[in-house]
């Protein structure tokens, strides 16, 4: 049970934090719930979809459709998360100054709520579908004590969902002035982390050759597989080999997303606080 | 002019060519009841290669290696390949991630 556990717990962490950070960056906007909710159910259909089409999608590309389609859904999310983060910088300081005065902004808000419901689709749906297929491997084996297994992996969920949980009351305990430049922080590393996971399937499929060469091993230090290696690797993109091309991608994601936040933000003016 | 023209030609050639060179060296492994075999491969040093993986078993499979960076899952009954970096020389360990504790082997790289 233990083990079924940590395994479910484990690909569970990645959507957790994700959602997590969403609920905090859209606390308090209309509609938020059902964004979420659908971004939830989405990825969950998806997770499904890919588990019972994994045979198909492997195939695919003369055998590379696995990484592209991860390459692909990856990408999806680094261009939404940044996109969102460019919109809040232009809008977010006038919504949050007068909240009542909201009548355009929710409309055009609807659409940045949008890219976080697909990122929190694409979480869901990468780990997802990993889930699925343990989980599946369980009860299509049959073995006894299936019972005390698919009670671990229901365990491994539900502490995945407190994660979300935690990291949504770590989140807002921060007071509002700052929350704002701590989530498009912590959003400018998760797109910049994923933007480098990226790389990695595009590697995998031969399609990126250049700088394949390991840059540092600090797998002694904070190896991946290690529960604190994970969410340093969901929330910097922290990984204990990575190539060159995954560094070089990361900080360019890293430095553009940041700059193109920085110019899309107006001017600063004196405020009254 | 011309010279351009076949150096861009070469150029492209190559750039087509490599995928297809490097899968000339390929390394073959099955995995059934939870177990790889062999449970250690060998491949040659600073050369990219493939790493072919035959799933035997009818639940599904996750062929994963943090120091070979890669992660793949392979449906029950099903094949796939994995591009493979030029390493070197050295061992490097690769997993089931869905069955961790029997289905573990390793990569001799000389």
């Amino acid at each position: 049970m233990l083990g079924a556990l940590i395994i479910v717990f484990r690909e569970v962490i990645e959507a957790g934090l994700i959602v997590g950070i969403v609920l905090a960056v859209t606390r308090g906007a209309p509609g938020r719930g059902a964004y979420v909710g659908g971004g939830l159910a989405a990825g969950l259909l998806g997770a499904a979809l890919v588990a019972v089409f994994a045979g198909a999608l492997a195939d695919a590309f003369s055998g590379a459709g696995q990484e592209l389609f991860n390459a692909g859904i990856l990408a999806l999310a680094v261009v939404m998360l940044a996109w969102h983060n460019i919109w809040m910088a232009s809008h977010g300081r006038e919504m949050a100054a007068n909240l009542r005065n909201v009548g355009i902004a929710v409309a055009e808000g609807s659409q940045s709520m949008t890219a976080l419901a697909v990122v929190v689709a694409v979480a869901v749906l990468r780990e997802g579908s990993e889930v699925v297929l343990f989980l599946y491997g369980i009860a299509a084996s049959g073995t006894a004590g299936f019972g005390q297994l698919l009670l671990g992996g229901l365990l491994g969920l539900a502490l995945g969902g407190a994660l979300s949980v935690l990291m949504f009351y770590g989140l807002v305990a921060i007071p509002t002035r700052y929350l704002f430049a701590v989530t498009t922080a912590l959003i400018t590393f998760l797109a910049a982390g994923m933007a480098s996971q990226c790389v990695v399937f595009l590697q995998q499929a031969g399609l990126v050759t250049a700088l394949s060469g390991t840059l540092w091993d600090t797998s002694a230090i904070l190896p991946d597989d290690s529960i604190a290696g994970r969410i340093a690797h969901v929330l910097f993109g922290y990984v204990d080999q990575p190539s060159g091309a995954q560094a070089l991608v990361y900080f360019v994601a890293l430095a553009g997303i940041f700059i193109a936040t920085r110019l899309a933000a107006p001017a600063r003016r004196p405020t009254a606080a | 002019m011309k010279a351009a023209r076949v150096s861009a030609l070469i150029a492209l050639s190559l750039l087509f060519a490599a995928p297809a060179l490097a899968q000339q060296a390929s390394v073959r492994l099955t995995i059934k009841d939870h177990k790889f075999s062999p449970a250690e491969v060998r491949a040659p040093a600073n050369q990219a290669f493939t790493i072919v993986v035959k799933n035997l078993d009818s639940t599904a499979a996750e062929f994963e290696s943090k120091s070979l960076r890669v992660e793949k899952i392979i449906a029950p009954g099903g094949e796939v390949s994995m591009q493979i970096r030029p390493l070197n020389a050295g061992r490097y360990r690769f997993f089931d991630d869905f069955h961790q504790a029997t289905t573990e082997g390793e990569l001799v790289v000389e």
